[in-house]
């Protein structure tokens, strides 16, 4: 669904540049958990926000070119860049040796400094050297966790999403967190139960990344950034958002301290502070229904299309294992050894990020579907055979007596007969592919369990929020359990209609 | 497993064979309708003619065979009726899918069937709620619904009980006395000895012995016949 609304956008602004205008300039970050960096509104979830949502709108503005933001996992931003998905990627990626290995930086945009987070009771936090020997928490891969490691006695809990480091903070498993100032600012501050200690540690850059060999964009949008920076745009942007640093001022030298409202910050702030009372509360949850929906009907849709394809290969490679011929058997075993023995994950992020290698580009929600459907097809293979073992030999011996081919003796005699004996194992399968599709969330498809991720981690609202996503996989799951149960009761006995032939 | 053998049988005969158990002739049976494939040898039924040199068995060979099942009906010790349909399902099957009968001929045709052999009162129900001389009578009704030549029994009454084999073997002698030509692979002597126009005593995968079974029976000229017989009589 969202694979085809993508194809028509992608249609359509192939019409639009061949019509004389401007190609839309394509960026890309994870827009779930972000904050501040790009997040959707929490006062209106289908708005996205964000300081480097602002800058990649201003940059947009000075190409002249329209912006189109394109959704991402964290981990594939990178591959999605090498990918050609789009054509930059703006989500506080911070300028170091090794990341400039794999993609080419813009000048950097932001300076901030790495800050130490604790609970609001601690003391004697304040400095790197006092953590010695404590529990950190930090991102992973990040200067934060480089800086941490310097120290072996600190063991270190690296996160992906910062959110999950903060709620640990506060729940006793971490002793500090540190993190990146913007990040702190936003997550560690404003929470009553933690303040933030110390003063400011070490220094991060963040850059615009572009794929290796794009000097011609990156030098355009170094272009933008310079002008953002001496006309004072830049600055507007940073202090809207109370992030307007020190390191700013020396970076763009731009010393004056105009009297900027920080209103997004405060936007910020008023939307997500905590909600009294059960009346906001089920406000805010009537709120997520549209999102939950559209989570739902993505999960939905994906779910089915890829029982339909796992269905179908499985039947087939059942076949081949049971009745092809000898050579056809040993692929087919071959195809569910390797599916089997590899996790599900790897397949997905495979299908999607390296199969373009050899020229096969798929969207997102088609290669998501290849992807669980192939994955499963192994699974229900495995069930058939079993059905088709089960069917007596006798049976087919029976079938070719009646002067049946083999095709007819299978189609006619066997295959219905094993269908009654696996129909209770597929349902189980299907349930479980309906949760094993929150898995192409990190192919950019926003479906119901990255719905969670994002309203749990915008609101810190884990339970309500796992309590309405939980009910909605449930919702989803009923009618195959239900459509199980039909089955089996009309094939419980395998028995079809008298006279229907 | 097989060796040197060689029979004829005529239009409307019906042939018993007998031997101890693993001399070979369920395979024997088999083989005349190639269920099981032979290693060589020459098959020639109602005109078609399978001969096999060794080697694999070839696709040429696979149609030949189709076509001469044409004429051929079976029925299994097992019966090896389909569970997932009715009795009437059973025998319209086979021709409604493999000679394209339309479904009410076909129909119509398996009602007489099921009547020919007493399970009109059966046509509605599974092949599970029937008694074993039922269904091995469902199952003859199903062989015949293909209109064959000739028929093959593998020990078709060696599950039953003896009231309900009675069942069965009255309707092969039906089928004898309308000049069907039967082939039966039996452990029940009675029935060779009054229902057969030969009877045919293998033993170690060879035909030892075939003959009119009042002489078999009463004077066989073999000592590997006369020694099986002792044991069974």
């Amino acid at each position: 669904m969202k694979g085809l609304l993508l194809a028509l956008v992608a249609m359509a602004a192939m019409v639009w540049s061949v019509a004389g205008h401007a190609a839309p300039l394509r960026w890309a970050s994870d827009a779930e958990a972000n904050v501040p960096f790009v997040f959707h509104d929490p006062a209106d979830q289908s708005r996205l926000t964000g300081y480097e949502y602002e800058i990649a709108q201003a940059i947009g503005r000075r190409l002249g070119r329209p912006t189109r933001f394109v959704q991402n996992d964290w981990d594939g931003l990178i591959p999605g860049l090498q990918r050609g998905l789009y054509d930059m990627v703006i989500d506080g990626i911070e300028i170091t040796p090794e990341h400039e290995q794999g993609v080419l930086f813009s000048r950097p945009y932001y300076m901030t400094t790495e800050r130490i987070t604790v609970r609001r009771g601690q003391r004697g936090l304040e400095t790197l050297a006092a953590l010695h020997g404590h529990v950190v928490g930090t991102l992973k891969d990040t200067t934060a966790e480089r800086m941490l490691q310097a120290d072996p006695s600190i063991r270190i809990r690296a996160y992906e999403e910062e959110t999950n480091a903060y709620t640990d903070l506060k729940n006793g498993r971490l002793d500090a967190v540190l993190l990146d100032g913007t990040i702190a600012l936003y997550y560690g501050s404003p929470d009553p139960d933690l303040k933030l200690v110390g003063a400011p540690i070490g220094q991060v850059a963040y850059g615009i990344a572009f794929a290796r060999g794009d000097t011609a964009l990156r030098d355009q949008v170094n272009a933008a950034l310079d002008g953002m920076m001496r006309d004072g745009e830049l600055h507007r942007i940073l202090a809207r958002w109370n992030l307007w640093t020190p390191a700013m001022a020396a970076l763009t030298g731009d010393a004056s301290t105009p009297a900027i409202v920080p209103e997004a910050w405060d936007h910020y702030r008023a939307a997500t502070a905590p909600t009294a009372g059960w009346r906001a509360r089920f406000d805010r949850y009537v709120g997520f229904l549209p999102l939950l929906l559209h989570g739902a009907l993505l999960t939905f849709a994906v779910s089915a299309c890829a029982m339909v394809l796992a269905v179908g290969l499985g039947l087939g490679l059942a076949l081949m294992r049971r009745y092809g011929p000898r050579w056809l058997g040993a692929l087919a075993t071959l195809y569910v050894e390797i599916v089997r023995g590899t996790p599900l994950l790897i397949q997905i992020l495979f299908i999607f990020y390296a199969l373009p290698g050899i020229g096969l580009r798929l969207s997102p929600f088609v290669a998501g579907v290849l992807a669980l459907g192939m994955n499963y097809a192994a699974y229900e293979a495995e069930n058939y055979r079993a059905g088709l073992q089960s069917v007596a030999r006798g049976q087919i011996e029976a079938a070719i007596a009646l002067n049946m081919t083999h095709v007819q003796a299978l189609r006619f005699v066997v295959v219905p007969q094993a269908v009654r004996m696996v129909i209770p194992v597929m349902t189980n399968d299907f349930i479980s592919l309906l949760k094993d599709s929150s898995l192409v969330s990190v192919i950019t498809l926003t479906e119901l369990s990255q719905t969670y991720v994002r309203l749990s981690s915008t609101y810190y609202d884990y339970f309500g929020t796992g309590l309405l996503i939980g009910v909605a996989y449930l919702l989803l799951g009923l009618p195959f359990v239900r459509l199980a149960r039909m089955a089996e009761a009309r094939f419980h006995t395998g028995r079809q209609r008298s006279g229907h032939i | 497993m097989l060796r040197g053998i060689s029979l004829e049988v005529a239009r409307g005969e019906l042939i018993s064979i007998i031997g101890p158990s693993g001399c070979g002739k369920s395979t024997f049976l088999r083989c005349l309708n190639f269920l099981e494939i032979p290693d060589s040898g020459t098959v020639e039924i109602a005109g078609v003619t399978i001969t096999r040199v060794g080697g694999r068995w070839s696709r040429q060979e696979e149609d030949a065979a189709h076509r001469l099942r044409a004429h051929v009906g079976m029925v299994f010790q097992s019966f090896n009726l389909f569970p997932h349909r009715t009795v009437l399902d059973n025998v319209m099957l086979a021709p409604v899918r493999v000679k394209r009968v339309p479904a009410e001929d076909a129909r119509a045709e398996a009602e007489a069937l099921l009547d020919k052999v007493g399970l009109s009162a059966m046509a509605a129900r599974y092949p599970d709620t029937l008694s074993g001389g039922q269904q091995q009578r469902a199952a003859i009704a199903r062989a015949l619904a293909m209109r064959p030549d000739v028929m093959l029994y593998d020990e078709p009454t060696s599950a039953l009980d003896p009231e309900l084999a009675e069942e069965v073997l009255s309707v092969m002698r039906t089928l004898d006395n309308e000049g069907m030509t039967q082939l039966v692979v039996t452990h029940d002597m009675r029935f060779a000895r009054a229902a057969s126009d030969r009877v045919v005593f293998m033993d170690g995968g060879e035909i030892v012995e075939a003959d009119d079974p009042d002489r078999l029976f009463v004077d066989p000229q073999d000592p590997r016949t006369r020694k099986f017989l002792r044991s069974v009589l």
